[in-house]
């Protein structure tokens, strides 16, 4: 009868609106039979923080391929932070370069998948790290 | 004693309008906790504050889209507003896509905007289970005006209206003759009546349609008989806008008329006759499938029906018996 369903919110921060992957990843959570809010692209990090509290949601993916995401995935964290949600979990993806993921661990984003990243290995990734509720 | 101030202190959060706490609440009362029903028995007195306005139609009608604009009007009235978005669950993964917000993205930072989306979890008539009791939160809250937006409707999903005091159907262009068929269902169920794409061809044919439908009702209940709205595209803001104030006025209108009458007191009656259907569903009949299922009664039932030994009336009669002293 009770369920308990991992809630995903795929969000993309900034001006870059190749939702492509973004789209393909929403879907692809829904199969694994996730509640999946997707918000569209040109998003602040202030929206997207906002939206993650409304939506109570598990974990948030930043899609980001414009290469603002040294700025814009560390300011969801922080903002969650300050609103007392540090309890959700950030990934991202996208073009990143080898050499910001360490900055990018460092600033709170648990995981970070760049292009070739099997889908299966992104849902299992979720499957492991994120619990509902983050019990 | 520890578990009565939790109770205490998520009311007065709820109350004061804390979005973290009435967010996790909703998601409990989707996922069934048991918990969830202690915290609506707390919260429950407080409720029937708000206007509840629900907004169906067919998929792809606009309902998000004239959902965000409405957001916008009633902000400018220094309304505060919740949302609470359905949007189907697969009936393969369980899984769902929750995409109304799209629309509605350029509130996400203003505290007088809490918008919330719910999956069916399998739930027909349009809505969700948990719809009833989040409509509850949102009031609890303090938000003056809670849009509900079903799933994209077809003729039959009516549910709204025992979740709504006002309830809009949406309409577009170019499926006229469509309107002879739905006219049982959905048709009867409307208080406001958008027709939305209104720049589209077809707009006219489908208002004199409607017109000449309500014009064969014998008597409109409190003498309200649904206005029609046609809003026209969105992305000419000046009409656009006009339309949206008109419809935003005939809301209001919907609701002093329902005051006035007294059919507000009728509404109410009709969610807590459901309200009451839910719970007694909930507290009889879930237990006794939990049990039969587990114990493997359901599956010898079943056996018994194939091969024709019983018939499914039999089995419940049956079953009340034992059970039902």
């Amino acid at each position: 009868m009770a369920e308990k369903k991992i809630r995903i919110m795929v969000a993309k921060p900034g001006l870059d609106g190749h939702d492509r992957g973004a789209r393909i990843l929403a879907r692809c959570f829904r199969d694994a039979g996730f509640e999946v809010i997707y918000t569209g692209c040109h998003q602040t990090p202030e929206q997207i923080a906002a939206a993650a509290i409304q939506e109570d949601v598990d974990i948030v993916g930043l899609s980001c391929l414009s290469g603002a995401h040294r700025y814009l995935f560390p300011r969801v964290v922080e903002i969650l932070k300050e609103k007392g949600a540090a309890d959700i979990t950030v990934i991202g993806g996208g073009i990143i370069p080898d050499q910001d993921f360490p900055s990018l661990y460092d600033a709170g984003i648990k995981a970070i998948f760049t292009p070739g990243a099997p889908l299966d290995t992104i849902v299992q990734w979720v499957r492991t790290n994120v619990q509902p509720r983050n019990e | 004693m520890t578990e009565e101030f939790e109770g205490m202190e998520q009311l007065r959060k709820i109350r004061a309008g804390d979005v973290r706490t009435a967010s996790r609440l909703i998601r409990n009362l989707e996922d069934e906790l048991p918990e969830a029903k202690s915290a609506i028995r707390r919260i429950f007195p407080h409720t029937g504050r708000a206007h509840v306005v629900g907004i169906t139609g067919s998929p792809g009608a606009g309902k998000s889209t004239l959902v965000d604009a409405l957001i916008a009007s009633f902000r400018k009235r220094e309304k505060t507003v919740g949302v609470l978005a359905v949007d189907p669950t697969s009936p393969f993964t369980g899984g769902a896509i929750l995409g109304d917000r799209i629309r509605m993205q350029r509130h996400a930072e203003d505290p007088g905007v809490f918008v919330r989306s719910l999956a069916t979890r399998g739930a027909l008539g349009g809505l969700s289970k948990a719809v009833g009791d989040a409509v509850h939160v949102m009031d609890v809250m303090g938000k003056d005006l809670i849009l509900v937006e079903t799933v994209g409707t077809g003729q039959q999903e009516v549910e709204i209206i025992n979740h709504s005091h006002t309830v809009i159907v949406v309409l577009v262009p170019g499926m006229g003759d469509e309107i002879q068929a739905i006219k049982a269902g959905i048709m009867e169920i409307a208080d406001i009546f958008v027709i939305n794409k209104a720049d589209r061809d077809g707009s006219h044919q489908l208002e004199s349609e409607l017109m000449s439908m309500l014009n064969m009702v014998p008597e409109f209940q409190g003498g309200w008989r649904p206005p029609i709205v046609r809003i026209g595209n969105c992305f000419e803001p000046g009409p656009f806008g006009e339309s949206l104030e008109e419809l935003a006025a005939v809301i209001g209108d919907h609701y002093r008329r329902l005051v006035e009458t007294d059919l507000l007191g009728d509404r109410m009656r009709r969610k807590t006759m459901v309200e009451i259907h839910e719970a007694l569903r909930d507290a009889i009949l879930a237990p006794i499938l939990k049990e039969m299922t587990e114990s493997g009664e359901m599956e010898e039932i079943a056996g018994r029906l194939l091969r024709k030994e019983t018939d499914p009336y039999t089995i419940a009669a049956e079953v009340a018996r034992r059970r039902l002293k």
